[in-house]
């Protein structure tokens, strides 16, 4: 109905909008519909030029693994004949490891791919360490698409979010990696992030500051996903912007893509003390990553899809952060949206960041 | 199976006469394997600590690497000043210069490729980025762009002279028929591989010093300076060190690019500096940064500053004919002019694109010395290339590479 790639959100508005045409005409091919206003949520499903994507990936699937096939039978040839000496589990070990090496990208799999890929990094997790993990292929859901909300005059700066993300998600501890930074500003001086001090060590709240936190904002528009030379970051159906992280290169051009500092990378190997680790994972979110690719807050994927409020939301003391289904009507973020003055930052650029924030 | 039998006399004749020279030959050789031994060893440190050992970090992403990167597409893009008088225009006077240039965009366009995979967080995976066996993301990205264009132009620099050093060197002339087309189209194919790049940044909103519609025609501008300019250089090397005759005429016509070009490029520098600081806004903080510093940070005003200097007093030197025409001051010039243009298009672009960041954070990129180590290998080893190819290149158009298998 539009050449826009994305829609934009019209909370509250969606019944105006469907009249606006003068033609009468919601959905026809009539051109005075206006393509920014008239994209309601409901038509949040319609994939334009999405699905094209996809059937032209079909026949490279197809190609790919006829050759992961061939790979893997000369792999296996190799590593039955070589391997006189080698037990079981050290030949299981390579085979799992020749097989992660040359696996599909993520988003082009079935859902028997994705199934084998998890089977496989839970089974060389069990190899490598002898313990469990729970790892998810949980798709995104019908009906569902995720925002989130943060009310500036509670937020306290206690950064209970960031200690609470970092654990849940398993970011490298070695770099201190924080997905969330809480910027503390001064008063009178408005939204000024020249001004503020996002690595502050102090006792907090400070006088006459406030604070504001920013993360991956979960663009509806995301610019990173645009520039990425291999698809390895998208934005799934429920809204979230994920990465693979066994298919990203780590060129790094999303970094520079990303206005919104959303994006962080691995420049040296992760490191997460085994008793740490958070072993109920998703393969979108929190599994663990490995040096050279990119990463960045997904809602907390793993809990998020299975009903839960992501790690921050749960931890935030001052009930600063809402999180919730735009879809559904009810739910606590849809009420800020249509009760509170909200605004998002850098409007002008046209990402349409599902992250709003607002004051009491 | 003649062609075959040629063009393996052609690999062996080639090897012989590239592993015999004089004895500066050897010194230089020598020299550069062990700068490139050097670059082996930090990139080798590299893959095995991750990209933690440059001085790159979240907030300022790309570098050194990406900075040399979009300097060399420049200088391989330049090739063109050359193509396109000899082959199109018919203009003979080049004939001998072009090979050499051609030569040095091959040499360009590696070192280019092996600035991209050294700024790889993992390069054992790039096989993502092959169409077919992995997933190209065309046309959305500019990044692929930039892969299909570097590499078709990498396939026709290096397959034009091919064929015209393999025609001669069986003592037959180059037919016009077959390598014209294919060097007409390398004319429009250069001007793509400067403007693609220059897209790679300039389309990203999230950075306004880069999101600026000069952005593109700028790099062309300073492109086909600084290319043409390594190129006088070398030809005035070769011209030396040689039997390879280049005549005058042929180094001050290709001066005369570089003049126009080096012009166009200070008028729209001026342009740039009168848009950020006349009414500077929000968006002009990088450009600040990167003349004048920020909140006391100012690692790139020397840098920046020197550049200018650099640009101007070439683009001086050169815009009077007397000086211009004098080749000893010429030489001086190009040399001013190419490293006034590697730190404006290097690190004087890249970097401060980051400076400050998203949310206004300052913080600084330095590179590290192993960051420095590799980026000197990989220079090393297009100079390495670049040797090899015009040592074989000469031998043949002065006729002392001959094929002799027919008889």
């Amino acid at each position: 109905m539009s050449d826009k790639k994305w829609f934009s959100l019209n909370i509250g508005k969606e019944h105006k909008a469907s009249s606006k045409c003068g033609c009468g005409n919601a959905s026809g091919s009539c051109n005075s519909h206006d393509s920014g206003g008239n994209a309601g949520i409901g038509e949040e499903r319609v994939k334009d030029g999405f699905e094209q994507v996809f059937e032209v990936k079909m026949d490279r699937r197809s190609a790919f693994r006829k050759l992961t096939a061939s790979l893997m039978i000369g792999a296996g040839a190799v590593s039955t004949s070589c391997s006189m000496v080698a037990g079981d589990e050290a030949k299981e070990k390579a085979q799992i490891d020749w097989e992660e090496q040359f696996k599909g990208n993520y988003k082009l799999m079935t859902d028997d791919e994705k199934k084998a890929t998890v089977d496989r990094l839970v089974r060389s997790y069990q190899l490598r360490t002898g313990k469990n993990i729970k790892m998810s292929s949980k798709d995104a859901q019908e009906g569902v698409l995720f925002g989130y909300a943060f009310n500036i005059s509670k937020c306290q700066g206690y950064m209970d979010c960031v200690t609470a993300c970092v654990k849940e998600n398993n970011q490298d501890r070695n770099s201190q990696m924080e997905y969330i930074r809480i910027h503390e500003m001064k008063d009178g001086k408005g939204l000024d992030f020249g001004e503020a001090d996002d690595n502050y060590y102090h006792e907090v709240p400070a006088e006459g500051h406030f604070y504001l936190g920013t993360q991956c904002f979960h663009c509806d528009n995301p610019p990173c996903v645009d520039v990425c030379p291999v698809q390895a970051t998208w934005r799934e159906d429920d809204g979230l912007v994920v990465v693979d992280y066994d298919w990203c290169v780590g060129c790094r051009y999303c970094m520079a893509a990303c206005p919104y500092d959303g994006r962080r990378f691995n420049w040296s190997t992760p490191e997460v003390p085994e008793e740490e680790i958070n072993k109920n994972q998703h393969y979108l979110g929190n599994r663990l990553r490995k040096k050279g690719v990119m990463e960045k807050c997904t809602f907390c994927v793993q809990r998020s899809r299975s009903g839960q409020n992501p790690a921050c939301v749960e931890a935030c003391p001052t009930g600063a952060r809402i999180f919730g289904n735009l879809l559904d009507p009810n739910s606590t973020i849809r009420w800020v949206l249509e009760n509170k003055k909200v605004f998002r930052l850098k409007e002008d650029l046209g990402t349409e960041p599902k992250f709003w924030y607002f004051m009491d | 199976m003649r062609r075959l039998k040629v063009f393996k006399s052609l690999v062996v004749d080639s090897m012989r006469v590239i592993t015999h020279g004089s004895k500066n030959y050897h010194i230089w050789m020598g020299f550069l394997s062990f700068i490139m031994l050097i670059g082996m060893y930090c990139y080798s440190i590299q893959l095995d600590q991750g990209l933690s050992v440059t001085g790159m970090t979240d907030r300022v992403s790309w570098g050194l690497y990406i900075s040399n990167f979009t300097f060399l597409v420049g200088v391989a893009a330049a090739a063109v000043m050359l193509v396109m008088p000899t082959y199109v225009l018919k203009d003979i006077d080049f004939k001998q210069a072009v090979l050499i240039g051609e030569g040095l965009a091959v040499a360009a366009l590696i070192m280019c490729l092996a600035f991209v995979i050294a700024d790889m967080g993992g390069p054992s995976v790039l096989w993502h980025m092959i169409p077919g066996i992995g997933v190209f993301n065309f046309p959305s990205s500019m990044l692929t762009w930039d892969v299909i264009v570097l590499n078709g132009y990498l396939f026709l620099n290096i397959s034009i002279p091919f064929y015209i050093l393999f025609r001669h060197y069986q003592g037959r002339e180059a037919k016009h028929s077959v390598y014209l087309p294919g060097a007409l189209i390398s004319v429009f194919w250069a001007v793509g591989i400067h403007l693609v790049t220059a897209f790679l940044y300039q389309g990203l909103q999230a950075r306004p010093f880069w999101n600026n519609a000069l952005l593109g025609p700028r790099f062309l501008a300073s492109a086909f300076a600084a290319g043409p300019a390594l190129i006088i250089l070398v030809l005035a090397i070769i011209r030396n060190s040689t039997a390879f005759k280049i005549e005058d005429k042929t180094i001050k016509k290709i001066a005369m690019v570089v003049t126009v070009a080096a012009q166009v490029n200070l008028i729209m520098l001026i342009s740039e500096l009168f848009k950020e600081f006349y009414a500077p806004t929000h968006h002009s903080e990088s450009a600040y940064y990167l003349f004048f510093g920020l909140h006391g940070k100012s690692a790139l005003i020397p840098w920046i500053w020197t550049a200018i200097t650099l640009n101007v007093t070439a683009t001086v030197i050169l815009t009077f004919h007397k000086l211009r025409n004098n080749l000893r001051v010429l030489y001086f010039a190009c040399v001013l002019l190419f490293i006034g243009i590697w730190i404006e298009k290097g690190f004087g672009l890249i970097v401060p694109g980051f400076i400050p960041g998203p949310y206004g954070k300052i913080a600084e990129y330095t590179p590290t010395l192993i960051e420095i180590g590799v980026t000197i290998g990989i220079w090393a080893l297009g100079a390495f290339l670049f040797t090899i190819l015009a040592k074989t290149a000469i031998n043949i158009e002065l006729g002392k590479l001959r094929y002799k298998g027919d008889n």
